[in-house]
């Protein structure tokens, strides 16, 4: 049984690196790069497990659910874990040069793979109050990782990011606690399958609020955002990368839909809020972008808006949907990682990510700005780049629905999109290059080689819809259509 | 009337938490109006599970079985008391960090991030 692993690897890695990182040499860079290279295989394994089981249950103790706490693997679960998996292994490569600039890295590492640990544990758990505790695991990794560099603004950043989503924690706790209260158990299958016999009524209303406003808070949705543009591009580029790249949709996203679709059981008023909120977020974050002359600061509010894309995806509830904000949800995670850390690239090279200062960089590092373009034309939905054909599948689904308002705010801002990204490859790359920089060099190798392999998903990534490709994509998409089928399925893995 | 009324109590403490983080400017306040709302939460949690002249919930040799308190939610707010204590010590040491480099605790003071 694999699904353990997923929450031992990460967290005997930071254990160890924690302790001996100090006195042995390069042994967080050994440690950490081997444990997410041994994820992605193992997360990889699980995609072969899902298309023969389908569902897997592991009980942990050996304790029968709904008395012990399960971990889950089902075809979402695998989506996710090899997203989360991906992302972080090639985050970490490119931490090895990059994190040079910093001092303590092994204590760089260590939080890095709690983090890892508690998103891993978030997308495998079968319990509600499970997935509250790596919850916080990850949420306290990633705020003394925003704080890190421990300059002024980082530790600005930090407090807020901090206070905004313990206020979020709590939220999702008074969830949890009205939800234990109504159904007298914490097994998510098992809180599915006692609401499901009682009368529909306005409690379950009320939680699903509560837990819309501490996802959403994680998630950055657009009346929640403010502290995501804040602390997304304080961080180290690295984790600008991990954050906006996974970490919101793992604890945003991911949790949210799992809790919407597979717990409380979906209805279209639920639907009905998810669409607004992704159509308000992916406009209004577009426009605030478009101003932005820091880089990463720029990038931080395209995260917000192609997370409204995700959410208005899903948010249609038809299989289409669901398949382009899945899919869209993938292909983010790898453009949006390139793009952090092609600015971390710029950084570490020029010493400065202020948009109105660089110029000519695309002759001095041409890996950089290579990366960079493909990943910019994927953002903004070119084709044949991965974004294009999930923002099509998107925008063809809110048609079909009948929803022409929400299809023309994906168009526009798909459009606004690619207006904030000529102007990024036309202050940075373009121009000439001032003299300042005429001694820089483009960056180290495994930096590079992090850049471009993730390039090559952006470009090979349309190819996930290939019939051969696609149940991939597809089990995930049928966990969420499933709905309360949810329970049955963990319950029938049980027997 | 009279059963609901510690839960009004629960849900006001809440607020007053809430509005002490949204309304103070001393980031040390803000910290404690945290702390109010974590309490407020894990307090309501520990009267889901109460239940009136229940006993502890020990099952001994012997023992007649009676009605007893759900042991469930006060293992979690233990739990959640431990994250919350955890939270607590890494914010009080970034207002620290904090104080260190602005010399305040004015938020309205610390604002170089805007946009």
């Amino acid at each position: 049984m694999i699904l353990p692993f997923f929450v031992v690897i990460p967290l005997g890695a930071a254990f160890l690196i924690s302790i001996f990182g100090k006195r042995i040499k390069n042994f967080g860079d050994i440690l950490a790069n081997l444990g997410t290279l041994s994820l992605l295989a193992v997360s990889l394994y699980s995609i072969k497990l899902v298309s023969v089981h389908k569902i897997l249950v592991y009980k942990i103790g050996g304790w029968v659910p709904p008395i012990g706490i399960c971990l889950v693997l089902d075809g979402l679960t695998s989506f996710m874990l090899v997203t989360v998996s991906l992302v972080s292994f090639l985050v970490s490569i490119y931490s090895i040069n990059y994190m040079e600039r910093y001092t303590d890295k092994h204590r760089f590492y260590t939080l890095f793979m709690l983090m890892l640990a508690g998103m891993n544990g978030i997308i495998v758990t079968g319990d509600l109050f499970n997935l509250f505790v790596f919850l916080e695991i990850a949420s306290i990794a990633s705020y003394a990782l925003v704080a890190f560099g421990t300059e002024a603004e980082e530790l600005e950043a930090s407090f807020k990011y901090a206070i905004m989503g313990s206020v979020a924690s709590s939220f999702i706790l008074l969830g949890i606690a009205l939800l234990y209260s109504f159904t007298s158990t914490l097994n998510m299958a098992d809180i599915s399958r006692v609401l499901s016999a009682k009368p529909p009524g306005m409690l379950v209303n009320f939680i699903a609020v509560m837990f819309l406003a501490g996802f959403g808070l994680k998630a950055a949705l657009v009346p929640f955002h403010a502290w995501l543009p804040d602390a997304h591009p304080s961080a180290p580029a690295s984790i600008s990368a991990m954050l906006s790249g996974i970490l919101i949709k793992t604890l945003g996203v991911y949790a949210l839909v799992r809790v919407l679709f597979n717990i409380l059981g979906i209805t279209q008023g639920y639907l009905t809020v998810l669409m607004f909120l992704g159509a308000l977020s992916l406009i209004v974050a577009v426009i605030l972008a478009l101003s932005q002359w820091d880089l990463k600061r720029l990038l931080a509010y395209h995260s917000i808006s192609q997370i409204g894309y995700v959410v208005l995806g899903i948010g249609l509830g038809t299989p289409l949907g669901i398949l382009g904000g899945l899919f869209h949800l993938f292909n983010h995670s790898v453009f949006k990682s390139l793009l952090f850390l092609n600015s971390g690239a710029i950084d570490y090279a020029a010493g400065t990510r202020d948009l109105k200062e660089t110029g000519g960089l695309a002759k001095i590092m041409p890996v950089t700005y290579k990366t960079n373009l493909v990943a910019s034309m994927s953002i903004a939905g070119i084709p044949p780049f991965n974004g294009f054909f999930s923002k099509l599948i998107i925008i063809i689904a809110c048609i079909e629905k009948g929803h022409i308002g929400y299809g023309i705010c994906a168009v526009i801002g798909s459009i606004l999109t690619l207006a904030s990204f000529m102007k990024v490859q036309k202050y940075a790359f373009g121009g000439e290059l001032k003299e300042r920089f005429r001694n820089i060099k483009e960056v180290p190798v495994m930096m590079r080689l992090s850049m471009l392999i993730l390039a090559a998903i952006c470009v090979l990534g349309g190819f996930m819809l290939l019939p051969h490709l696609k149940p991939f994509l597809q089990s995930a998409v049928d966990v969420l259509l499933s709905g309360n089928g949810y329970k049955d399925a963990v319950f029938g893995a049980l027997k | 009337m009279e059963v609901f009324s510690e839960y009004i109590l629960c849900f006001i403490l809440f607020c007053i938490g809430l509005y002490c983080v949204l309304r103070r400017r001393n980031i040390i306040k803000i910290v404690i109006g945290l702390g109010i709302i974590e309490y407020a939460v894990n307090l309501f949690f520990v009267l889901v599970g109460y239940k009136e002249h229940g006993r502890a919930p020990i099952l001994a040799k012997g023992q007649v079985v009676s009605p007893m308190v759900d042991p469930i939610p006060q293992a979690l707010v233990l739990t959640s008391i431990v994250i919350g204590l955890a939270i607590t010590a890494l914010i009080v040491a970034i207002a620290v960090r904090i104080f260190e480099k602005y010399g305040t605790f004015d938020i309205t003071k610390i604002r170089r991030l805007k946009g």
